[in-house]
């Protein structure tokens, strides 16, 4: 809950982002700058093709190279580690690090090569000789649901990894009310985040001391779990070491089968060993594809444009093995209505698997997509209406009023003021002005289109889609905790207990923690110690570390405090309700206390201390995700606490035969509830937004009709450039959250979440004149021009 | 074979193969580790060093073909042990940066830019930076950096080329409090010490 607390100093300035420091200086310390002594490197010998048996392997040749110390095959590393965890109940659904008697997909590491240096393994791993035995396979979502379809994994029975309906209200009933139905698909191309670095990962075994140390550009909770379970070792033999700077993840750092191999190899050689993926093992094999999805939705609406009812079937694409991806299609049940008060819903969430590179998490778990559906619909009933589309929003609303409110699938929104982030959007932009732009422009000839999303972002990341989807999974916390110990001369270290990629955590606890002890974040040390040292924690996802982070460190910092407060009301001899706490210094009447004489106490005074009080100055805080105390019931339960809200307002305009699309204006209204750091909440929402553009725009894993893949570079998988991202406003609005102790909510998803849709939107209101449309992203400018060209020639074969 | 390189003002010799790029040999044989692979394909820009003072890809270069060039890193930018240059400091007033993979080729690029153009136009920043990929930011806070960057090498009373100060000159005004800086910017950092301190 909100705690109710003074003016802030520290939370909601523009303080700087302390990490920064060290990365403009070029001192960043990244995976492949760590240096351990006798170091060996790995190479990986991948499949050609997308579905083979493997007959044989010959190393020999292999072997004899310069540097070369081991090959490994999937056979061999099979007997000595387990399968890779699932999330869904798939035990047949098998995956290991390289493949086991057969290949998957196009790309799959089959082979390992371990020598001195990496160029001498990739030398070597050229003389990998293999054979297949080339299987039937399948690319297409559609045709893998089919019973006749090839099997990617025999041993599973089907494709089929979920196929799950839930009906959340009176489905039937109000759709045969509504006077209004409309139905349409829309499709999410396969994309990722495709951080700029690669994941890498480092391992050594120390025999004498039983302990397995890891290295790694990782963002993953219970990484180190799930190590020791891969390895049969017992979890306190792994120490991860948390203080390796991650260059960018946003979800999809997850290297678990890297660490598994490289720990495995470590093991079996007595030497570290290291895998940083090069750009191409990283594109099409490092396992971290995004969503693939296709989604059919119909809505049930009146007259007036409100939208009683919805069905939607999503169809996720996840590629050769499991994990956790089939999750991605649980977590948008909590915010499966949007912003919109939509009174019953029917979901049904399809993953099947194919002969593609295996999908991971990515920024949102799967909401962008969701939300890019929802607002299509949106759009489609203000067109089928003649409506203007963010009237029909308006009218769709929760209410200002109506928080927190319940949804059908069960969670409650905490809190939001959608129409008055509209109207400041609105006014700031002059939506007015801006049609009078998009005319002038259709006017002048060029293809012009406003594009409108509103969307939130579910935040504060627990796992209720796990229980929610797998009946064997009881898991109802996700907590997260936070470590303060003031030293013998008064100076305190902070300890937070995962990896960071850029979200600027040291700078969100030290500011939290200066906030409530009322002294500078700047004296405040935080830093990441190694698994072994740490307290529970969940990494960033889920957009959750503002709120769990910055409470867990809330809540140390008040315990801290309290401690404080005792020590000096026991010395001035009077109640602890009757001091005063300011700014490190206690008072009472007349008498005072100052910061170093509480430390001097609690470090070298026993018998000044409380009854009962240990000595030192040093608390713990270990925190639920606020809200999530219920395994689900009758398929409902509250998802994550928090919802962010986002609107976006785009302009673009393109020469109808170039058809390249230009952003002339970008808009985005964000309500994340009481900003922390606001130089973090701006970079978060501009990086989201371009990180859409390019899903929308751009971006896409293409595979042949041979399952080869071919986005296979940065010249083909196109990423946003300068040119390609616009200027964009950012109109602030702020309804705090009443679960979280500064109203705070997450951000690290925003834009994104929204942006894929309003492109979406604005292209297809450009094209619109055509009586054209696109229901497939990314829209790149080739299929623009060409439906243009297409609909341009079929009106002259009409209109000679 | 051996290679002699001219690196942030020193001579380094390294004993290299052929095949080895500048990449490579920066970050294994001198252990500057700022410069950092990304695709190695000569996309991303995450390699970018300064070779005679213009950006050039490290991932796309034999260390061999390097002979003879001056050679810049990030790690030659910082003015002293803890101290910051202009184009470094701005980086972070406006946070310019996120995870911080990007960020030294992006501040070497800008770098160039400044050195060659005192009063750069919000185009001539997106074109200069357009060879470096950033997933983080979508390059708002950056173009926002390299403008404050230009602004303070303009108003700064120390001298550079026939420009005015060099981009590499330290932050170091012993008029002002602190570094905020005093026009031009709606985001102050208030709370902050010189030179971005924290310790």
């Amino acid at each position: 809950m909100t705690v109710p607390h003074p003016p802030l100093k520290f939370v909601s300035t523009n303080r700087r982002v302390r990490e920064d420091r060290r990365f403009v200086a070029g001192h960043g310390r990244y995976v492949a700058d760590i240096e351990l002594d006798g170091l060996l490197h790995v190479a990986l010998v991948p499949a050609p093709h997308p579905a083979a048996r493997i007959v044989s392997i010959d190393v020999s040749a292999a072997m004899k190279m310069p540097g070369v110390h081991a090959t490994l095959t999937g056979e061999e590393l099979a007997k000595a580690v387990d399968p890779l965890m699932n999330g869904l109940d798939t035990p047949q659904v098998r995956r290991f690090p390289l493949a086991v008697g057969q290949a998957r997909y196009a790309g799959e590491w089959v082979v390992a090569v371990v020598a001195e240096t990496r160029a001498q393994a990739e030398d070597a791993a050229e003389k990998v000789r293999i054979t297949y035995e080339t299987l039937p396979y399948v690319l297409d979502a559609e045709q893998a649901l089919e019973p006749s379809s090839p099997p990617v994994h025999a041993g599973h029975g089907s494709n089929v990894l979920l196929d799950k309906t839930f009906v959340w209200g009176e489905v039937a009933q109000h759709f045969a009310e509504s006077p209004r139905h409309l139905s349409f698909r829309v499709t999410w191309g396969r994309s990722s985040t495709v951080p700029i670095e690669t994941f890498g990962v480092a391992a050594n075994w120390d025999p004498w001391r039983e302990i397995l140390d890891v290295w790694a550009s990782i963002q993953m909770p219970k990484y180190s779990d799930q190590i020791a379970r891969a390895l049969r070792i017992p979890l306190n033999n792994v120490r991860v070491h948390q203080d390796v700077d991650v260059g960018g993840s946003y979800g999809v750092k997850r290297g678990i089968k890297h660490t598994v191999l490289v720990s495995h190899l470590a093991r079996k050689l007595g030497r570290p060993v290291r895998l940083i993926e090069d750009r191409l093992e990283n594109m099409r094999a490092g396992d971290a594809h995004g969503p693939d999805r296709i989604f059919d939705v119909e809505v049930a609406f009146n007259d007036e444009g409100i939208v009683k009812s919805m069905k939607m079937r999503a169809l996720d694409n996840v590629g050769a093995y499991a994990g956790r991806s089939p999750f991605q299609l649980g977590k948008p049940i909590g915010a499966i209505v949007g912003p919109y008060k939509i009174a019953s819903v029917q979901y049904r969430a399809i993953s099947v698997m194919s002969n593609k590179a295996a999908q991971e998490a990515v920024r949102g778990f799967g909401q962008s997509p969701t939300n890019y559906a929802i607002e299509t619909a949106i759009d489609k009933v203000a067109g089928m209406l003649g409506l203007d589309r963010i009237e029909v929003r308006r009218r769709n609303f929760i209410g200002s009023d109506e928080f927190p409110y319940l949804i059908p699938s069960g969670t409650r929104y905490d809190s939001g003021d959608y129409h008055t982030v509209v109207a400041k959007v609105l006014a700031h932009a002059d939506y007015e002005a801006m049609k009078r732009e998009r005319d002038r422009l259709r006017a002048a000839g060029q293809c012009a289109g406003i594009g409108i999303a509103a969307c939130l972002e579910p935040s504060g990341g627990n796992s209720s889609f796990e229980p929610l989807l797998n009946e064997k999974n009881t898991t109802s916390t996700w907590m997260e905790s936070c470590r303060i110990n003031v030293d013998g001369l008064g100076f305190i270290t902070v300890t937070i207990h995962t990896t960071s990629a850029g979200q600027g955590h040291e700078t969100l606890v030290a500011t939290v923690i200066g906030e409530v002890l009322e002294i500078d974040p700047d004296l405040i040390r935080v830093t990441r110690p190694d698994t072994l040292n740490s307290l529970p924690s969940n990494s960033p996802v889920g957009s959750r570390m503002a709120i769990m982070l910055g409470g867990a460190s809330y809540h140390a910092a008040q315990k801290l405090k309290a401690k404080i407060i005792s020590i000096a009301a026991e010395q001035f001899g009077c109640a602890e309700k009757d001091v005063r706490y300011e700014g490190g210094t206690v008072s009472h009447a007349d008498k005072i206390l100052a910061w170093a004489e509480h430390v001097n106490i609690a470090h070298r005074n026993f018998h000044l201390l409380p009854e009962g009080m240990e000595p030192g100055l040093e608390v713990t805080h270990v925190m639920q995700v606020p809200t999530g105390t219920k395994l689900p019931e009758n398929g409902r339960v509250q998802m994550y606490p928090c919802h962010s809200f986002e609107f976006h307002l785009v302009l673009v305009a393109f020469d109808p035969e170039i058809a390249k699309p230009n952003i002339l204006r970008y808009v985005i209204g964000h309500d994340c509830g009481t900003v922390i750091n606001p130089h973090i909440v701006k970079g978060m929402t501009l990086g989201g937004i371009a990180h859409g553009i390019g899903a929308s725009l751009l971006e896409e894993f293409v595979y042949d009709g041979e399952g080869q893949m071919l986005t296979q570079s940065f010249m083909d998988y196109l990423l946003p450039s300068s040119h390609e991202v616009p200027k964009v406003e950012i109109v602030h609005h702020c309804t705090p959250s009443p679960f979280t102790v500064f109203g705070q909510k997450g951000s690290g998803e925003s834009g994104y979440l929204g942006s894929p849709a309003a492109i979406s939107g604005a292209i297809n209101d450009a094209v619109a004149p055509y009586g054209i449309s696109f229901a497939k992203l990314p829209i790149r400018i080739s299929a623009i021009s060409d439906a243009i060209a297409a609909a341009q020639g079929s009106k002259a074969e009409v209109q000679p | 074979m051996k290679v002699s390189l001219e690196v942030n003002g020193r001579t380094c010799e390294a004993d290299v193969e052929p095949r080895k790029t500048l990449l490579d040999t920066l970050r294994e044989d001198l252990k500057l580790v700022g410069s950092h692979a990304g695709c190695e394909h000569g996309v991303c820009g995450a390699c970018t060093v300064l070779i005679d003072g213009e950006p050039a890809r490290a991932c796309l270069m034999f260390a061999v073909q390097a002979d003879g060039y001056e050679i810049t890193t990030i790690e030659g930018l910082a003015p002293a042990p803890g101290e910051l240059g202009v184009v470094q400091d701005a980086f972070c007033e406006t946070h310019g940066l996120q995870c911080g993979y990007c960020t030294p080729g992006m501040i070497l690029t800008a770098h160039a830019l400044l050195n060659r153009n005192a009063e750069p136009s919000r185009e001539d920043i997106v074109d200069a930076i357009s060879g470096n990929i950033c997933r983080c930011t979508g390059y708002g806070q950056i173009v926002e950096a390299v403008e404050l960057a230009a602004e303070r090498l303009r108003k700064a009373n120390v001298p550079r080329n026939e420009r005015g100060a060099h981009p590499n000159a330290p932050v170091n005004d012993p008029a002002a409090e602190h570094d905020a800086p005093q026009e031009g910017v709606l985001e102050a950092a208030e709370a902050d010490t010189p030179h971005g301190g924290r310790w």
